[in-house]
């Protein structure tokens, strides 16, 4: 579904990716592990068209190294940003409806229905501020805020990111159903464990190159990854 | 069912003000007049300057450089062939400009047209950076407006300014405009669009990142201020009758950036209220630069002390509505009745 060839992304002087490449198939959860500053979350950036890049990402088949944001909004991309970035100053439902900013006006209430069905607490909270929620309901709103714009591929950045261990499982959870149902997901997580539990293939990323590939369940028994990422001696 | 009488209320509310203007156009004194011409203009300027400022959440510092534009083009317009050429006495102004003459409420769309076309053009450069960059930018922008008209005498008749422009701006004039100015932006405000400029000021990277085209949303905020800026601009250009570039410096922009602050940033009724009791305010307080009698007690009038209250009150405002008079809130009419209703229950 998404193909990664080359992909190169430069802040000024510092190379941050190194020419990466990978493939994201229909239907998988895939993840990309590594410390900070391994460029994940660049990654995900390059691919939502937010940073400039050289190399090739192919969506569906067709180039979007490029285009506009909002273009590869439009084609099927939703990335749910680090640190949840939600409109505090908006209310709930005016923030999902911000999330389906390209969506056609009478589809909009089969949007919210479908968001609701998945974190039934968004909805009591429907006309409250969105700064007013807790962090994991914040999470919940910035998921659903990416899926009404109906993607294809869904894109997550640090889901777990300064939330109480009952709600990253929460979290993770709802990942895994969205998964069940259809989605592609691409996953960065500092939370290795967590990610290559629920993921199905998984890349190691160290100082802008991958360093390692394989499937999840193998890369959890990998001597290399236990010892750098899931924090045993 | 409450929309409909909301908005019947709201016409309502417009047609008393009117008849309260005609009212006034005929019994107040010409003082208490201009002081609401004033009140009218500062309030488009400043409901425009807030829909950038307030609702975009883009800080920027151009309305003295707009308000120019949209005075100079109109009051070039509205002055007949005749005074041009008699006033443009160091050079004659460019030729085809010289012999344009319009009526005034052309002038002033005009006038506010031209302004859109240049802020659509200085959007481009301008919105590449954000925050305090945008805010040096902008400044820049009103400096070089400035600059500009001082030294292009064949067009502006440089520093000794424009002088005899026609009186036209009454309070028909300066309140309609007003009142549709507030109208139109208070439908952008809630409008998708409005949605999405705020999403915009609360996070602009999330908001991309949710497909929102940054830019013309920006550009759709920044131009329509620009137009009503410009047609203040005219406004005010036909009330003072008389306009040069020491009219619109940063002062301007500085006094308008009070009122939306301590109205509240993003909230329009706070702009209006403000505009009120800053520009009426600090009229009202020239009594305090008076000598004052009290009792027996005899206080000379020191000129300038009424600034200095002013800074006070100004400070007491900041300190106990830290959000502005009105914070983001927004009058409307179901507030105004649940405020009612609250008070019987108690």
């Amino acid at each position: 579904m998404l193909k990664v060839n080359n992909l190169n992304v430069y802040y000024g002087v510092i190379h941050a990716l190194k020419g990466i490449s990978f493939n994201v198939p229909e239907g998988k959860i895939i993840t990309l592990i590594g410390s900070n500053g391994a460029g994940k979350s660049s990654t995900l950036k390059a691919i939502a068209g937010l940073v400039h890049t050289k190399g090739s990402i192919k969506f569906l088949g067709s180039e979007i190294v490029g285009t506009k944001t909002y273009t590869i909004v439009r084609k099927g991309i939703a990335k749910v940003p680090e640190g949840r970035k939600i409109f505090s100053n908006l209310t709930i439902l005016e923030n999902l409806r911000m999330g389906g900013f390209n969506r056609e006006y009478n589809t909009l209430e089969r949007g919210y229905d479908e968001v609701f069905d998945l974190f039934p607490i968004l909805k009591e909270r429907a006309k409250q501020l969105a700064g007013t929620l807790s962090g994991g309901e914040q999470q919940m709103l910035a998921l659903g805020r990416a899926l009404m714009s109906k993607p294809t591929l869904l894109m997550l950045d640090e889901p777990s990111l300064g939330l109480a261990p009952k709600i990253v499982s929460e979290v993770f959870g709802i990942i895994k159903r969205l998964n069940s149902n259809g989605m592609t997901i691409l996953l960065v997580e500092q939370n290795a464990a967590q990610a290559l539990k629920i993921s199905d293939y998984g890349y190691v990323l160290e100082n802008g190159k991958i360093i390692l590939e394989d499937k999840s369940s193998n890369l959890i028994t990998n001597e290399q990854v236990r010892k750098s990422y899931l924090g045993e001696i | 069912m409450n929309k409909t009488r909301n908005s019947l209320l709201t016409i309502a509310a417009i047609v008393v003000f009117f008849i309260f203007l005609w009212y006034a156009s005929t019994h107040f004194n010409k003082y208490s007049i201009r002081i609401m011409n004033d009140v009218a203009i500062f309030m488009m300027l400043a409901v425009s300057y807030n829909l950038i400022n307030g609702v975009t959440g883009q800080f920027s510092l151009e309305p003295n450089g707009f308000t120019a534009i949209g005075a100079y083009v109109s009051s070039l317009l509205t002055l007949t062939v005749a005074q041009k050429h008699a006033m443009f006495i160091i050079v004659p102004m460019i030729h085809p400009f010289d012999t344009w003459h319009l009526p005034f409420l052309a002038a002033l769309i005009v006038g506010g047209l031209v302004t859109s076309v240049i802020a659509f053009v200085l959007a481009f450069p301008v919105f590449r950076v954000r925050g305090d960059y945008l805010a040096i930018v902008t400044l820049g922008f009103g400096i070089v407006i400035r600059v500009f008209s001082t030294n292009a005498i064949s067009l502006t008749n440089g520093a000794l300014g424009l002088k005899g422009i026609s009186e036209s701006t009454n309070l028909w004039w300066s309140w309609g405009w007003a009142v549709f100015s507030i109208i139109i932006i208070m439908r952008l405000v809630n409008s998708g669009y409005g949605r999405a400029m705020k999403a915009i000021r609360d996070d602009e990277d999330a908001a991309i990142a949710m497909g929102i085209n940054s830019l013309k949303i920006k550009m759709i905020a920044f131009i329509t201020s620009a137009f009503f800026e410009g047609v203040a601009g005219g406004l005010l250009a036909h009330l003072i009758t008389t306009i040069s570039p020491t009219l619109f410096t940063f002062f301007l922009t500085f006094n308008l950036l009070i009122i939306i602050v301590v109205g509240g940033l993003g909230s329009m009724t706070g702009s209006i209220i403000a505009t009120v009791m800053v520009v009426w305010g600090s009229e009202l307080l020239r009594v305090v630069d008076q000598p004052m009698h009290i009792f027996s007690i005899t206080i000379p009038g020191v000129p300038g002390m009424r600034m200095i209250l002013f800074s006070v009150l100004l400070i007491a405002t900041m300190i106990f509505a830290r959000e502005g008079i009105m914070g983001q809130r927004e009058f409307s009419w179901n507030s105004f009745f649940n405020m009612f209703r609250a008070r019987k229950q108690r």
